[in-house]
C-alpha cells in the first residue's frame, strides 16, 4: 500500500517533471518527423498533401482515423500509431501555423 | 538596450513560444559573435543538419558544409537507375540553393584532420576551419581488403553502392552482357546501408533482364542467413515475379575473388558471372578515426542518442550510417535525415545555454522497388526512452506494406521529391 501511494507520487511528480522539462521546440521538432514526406515545415514540394495551413482539429480528426484504421491508407495508419495523441495534436498545431 | 540579464528576463516574461525562444537562441549567438557549426559530408544526414541549423536559427548560427563532391548523388533510386528506368541526371542535384536561399557556405574538399580538443579541421589542400560545434555526417567506406582480391578492382566488379560513376559503371556493364548471360551479387553480413537495398537492386535488375536480356540468370549470393527486410514481400516477389531468373542463396560468405575471370570462391562453392557486384563490407566513413574514440566493433561511431553528441568527443555530433545504431533502427536516408533534425535542435539548444529536447522521435521509411513502377515500403517511429537511453521502436506502430503496388510506387518517386527537397531546396 504504501510502496504504491509512493510509487503513485513518484509518477505524478515525474509526470509533471516532464511536462515543465518540455522543449520550447517539441510541436516545431516532432512535426520535422514528417517533412521527409510532406515537405519541409508542411509544404509539399509536389506529389503529396501538404499539411501547412490546414486547421489543426481537422488534421486531428484525419490523424485519428489513420490510426483506428477507418481511414485508407497504403502507410499513414502505420505511421501515426507511433506518436501520442498528445504529440499528433502538438504537430496538427505547429502546421496551423505553418 | 537591453543587456544580457534584462534580456532573458524580459523574454522569460513572454510566453514560451517557439519564436520567442528561437530569438532568445539567436540573440546569444549573437551575443558570442554567432556561432559556427562545420557540418562535414554533404549526404542524407549532413545537408539536413546544415538546412535546418541556419533555418531554426533564423540564419543566426554560421554554417560551413565540406563536401568533397561538386553535387549530391542519391543513392535512394539509384537501383532504378541500374536498371535503366531512371538517368544518373534524374538523381543529381546541386548544393546551389543551400548557398543562396540559406546561407549556408559550402567548401568542395575534404576533411582530414580534426583536433577534437581545439575544435579545429583540416582540409586536405591545409585550410583549416575553426568550429564551436561539428557535424560529421561522412557515411560510409569499405573495406575490401576483407575479401581476398576484392580491394583495387571496383572497376571490375563495381559496389555501386555510393551513387555516381559507380552506378554508371554498373549500369553499362548490365547493358553490355550478353542475353543469356549471368549477373552476380554479392551481400555483406549486416549492419550494412540501406537493409532492403541489395533485394530491391536484385529486383529491378531481374525486371531488366527479364525483359531486355532473356534467358538471363541473376544470382543473389547472400552473406546473412536470411532476407534482411521485408523478407515476405521480397519472397513474393523473387518466386512470383523472376522464378526463372533469381536464384537467392542465403549464407553465402564470399572468401576470394579473381576479379579478371569474374569468378568468385564462397565457403563450399565457386562459380563464374559475366556482371559482379561486390557490395563490400562496410563501416564508418574514415574521418571518424580522426576523434580519437574507440568504434564499436571497430567500425561504427557511439552517441548520446539525445544530442547525437559523440561519446568521448565533446562538440562534435555524428548522424546516419556512421552510426552504431539504436535497436531496429536502419541505416537509411530517411533516418539519416531524421538524426539531422534531432542533432540540429540539441545543437541550437546547447548553443543557447539549455538541455537537449529531452523527448526526440524519429521514425523512417524506406520504400523498394519490386520493377519499373511498383514498390512497397517498411516504416517505423522510434521514440526516446529515458531508462534506456535509446530510441525505441514504438510497439504496435509502422510494418510493412500488404503487397506492392502502382501506387505506392508513385509514393516511392514523391518521397524521394520531398526529402531531396527537405535537405537542399
Ligand atoms: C542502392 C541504394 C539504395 C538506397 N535506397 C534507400 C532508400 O530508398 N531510402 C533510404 O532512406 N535510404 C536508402 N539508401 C541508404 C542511404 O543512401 C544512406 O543511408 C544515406 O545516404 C546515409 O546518409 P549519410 O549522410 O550517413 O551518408 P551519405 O548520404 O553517403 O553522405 C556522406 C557524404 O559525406 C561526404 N564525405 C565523407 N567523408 C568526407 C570528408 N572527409 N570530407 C568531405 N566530405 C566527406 C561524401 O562525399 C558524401 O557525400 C540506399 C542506399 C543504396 C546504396
Ligand atoms: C513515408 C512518407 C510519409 C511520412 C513520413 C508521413 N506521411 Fe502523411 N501521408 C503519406 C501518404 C502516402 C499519405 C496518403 C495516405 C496513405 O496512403 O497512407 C499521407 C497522408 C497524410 C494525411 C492526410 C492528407 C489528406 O488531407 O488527406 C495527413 C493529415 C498526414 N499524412 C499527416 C502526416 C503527419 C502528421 C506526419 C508526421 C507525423 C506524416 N503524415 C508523415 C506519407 C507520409
Amino acid at each position: 500500500m504504501k510502496t504504491t501511494m509512493a510509487a503513485a507520487i513518484l509518477c505524478l511528480l515525474g509526470a509533471a517533471g516532464i511536462a515543465q522539462a518540455q522543449d520550447p521546440d517539441l510541436a516545431r521538432n516532432l512535426a520535422a518527423t514528417c517533412a521527409n514526406c510532406h515537405g519541409t515545415n508542411g509544404h509539399s514540394a509536389g506529389g503529396m498533401d501538404s499539411l501547412a495551413g490546414e486547421a489543426p482539429d481537422r488534421m486531428m480528426r484525419k490523424l485519428m482515423e489513420f490510426r483506428s484504421g477507418e481511414r485508407p491508407a497504403t502507410i499513414m495508419h502505420q505511421i501515426a500509431k507511433g506518436y501520442t495523441e498528445d504529440q499528433l495534436r502538438l504537430i496538427a498545431e505547429f502546421f496551423a501555423k505553418q | 538596450m537591453l543587456n544580457r540579464r534584462e534580456f532573458v528576463k524580459s523574454i522569460g516574461a513572454m510566453a514560451a513560444s517557439a519564436t520567442a525562444l528561437g530569438a532568445f537562441a539567436t540573440a546569444q549567438a549573437q551575443a558570442r559573435g554567432g556561432a559556427h557549426v562545420v557540418v562535414v559530408g554533404g549526404g542524407y544526414g549532413g545537408a539536413t543538419a546544415a538546412k535546418y541549423l541556419r533555418m531554426w536559427s533564423n540564419g543566426a548560427v554560421r554554417v560551413t558544409l565540406v563536401e568533397r563532391e561538386r553535387s549530391f548523388v542519391s543513392c535512394p533510386i539509384s537501383n532504378l537507375v541500374v536498371a535503366g528506368v531512371r538517368q544518373l541526371d534524374d538523381i543529381t542535384l546541386s548544393y546551389d540553393n543551400l548557398r543562396s536561399k540559406w546561407g549556408v557556405e559550402i567548401v568542395t574538399g575534404e576533411v582530414v584532420a580534426i583536433d577534437v580538443a581545439r575544435r579545429q579541421m583540416q582540409l586536405a589542400d591545409g585550410t583549416t576551419l575553426n568550429y564551436d560545434r561539428a557535424v560529421l555526417s561522412p557515411g560510409i567506406d569499405f573495406l575490401p581488403e576483407l575479401i581476398e582480391g576484392l580491394a583495387g578492382n571496383e572497376e571490375l566488379l563495381p559496389h555501386a553502392w555510393k551513387a555516381g560513376p559507380q552506378t554508371a559503371l554498373l549500369r553499362r556493364q548490365l547493358e553490355a552482357m550478353e542475353p543469356g548471360g549471368v549477373f552476380a551479387i554479392h551481400i555483406p553480413g549486416v549492419p550494412y546501408r540501406c537493409p532492403p537495398g541489395p533485394y530491391e537492386r536484385a529486383c529491378v535488375a531481374a525486371h531488366y533482364l527479364k525483359t531486355h536480356k532473356p534467358g538471363s540468370k541473376l544470382i543473389l549470393l547472400d552473406t546473412n542467413p536470411d532476407i534482411q527486410s521485408k523478407k515476405g514481400l521480397f519472397m513474393t516477389a523473387f518466386n512470383e515475379l523472376y522464378s526463372d531468373v533469381i536464384e537467392y542463396r542465403p549464407s553465402s560468405t564470399l572468401r576470394r575473388v579473381d576479379a579478371q575471370a569474374r569468378r568468385l570462391e564462397l565457403e563450399f562453392d565457386t562459380l563464374e558471372a559475366d556482371v559482379v557486384n561486390v557490395i563490400p563490407p562496410m563501416r564508418a566513413g574514415r574521418i571518424v578515426d580522426q576523434l580519437g574514440v574507440p568504434l564499436v566493433n571497430d567500425r561504427w561511431v557511439d552517441v548520446e542518442w539525445l544530442s547525437l553528441e559523440v561519446k568521448g568527443a565533446p562538440n562534435v555530433h555524428v548522424l546516419g550510417d556512421a552510426l552504431f545504431p539504436a535497436p531496429a533502427m536502419p541505416k537509411s536516408g530517411h533516418m539519416a535525415n531524421q538524426h539531422a533534425k534531432v542533432a540540429a535542435a540539441a545543437i541550437l539548444n546547447l548553443l543557447a545555454g539549455r538541455e537537449p529536447n529531452p523527448t526526440p522521435v524519429v521514425m523512417n521509411t524506406c520504400y523498394s522497388f519490386v520493377d519499373d513502377g511498383s514498390a512497397m515500403h517498411v516504416a517505423s517511429v522510434h521514440q526516446y526512452d529515458v531508462e534506456k537511453q535509446t530510441f525505441l521502436a514504438v510497439e504496435g506502430s509502422g510494418g510493412v506494406s500488404t503487397a506492392a503496388s502502382h501506387l505506392e510506387g508513385q509514393y516511392a518517386l514523391v518521397w524521394a521529391k520531398n526529402v531531396w527537397a527537405d535537405m537542399l531546396a
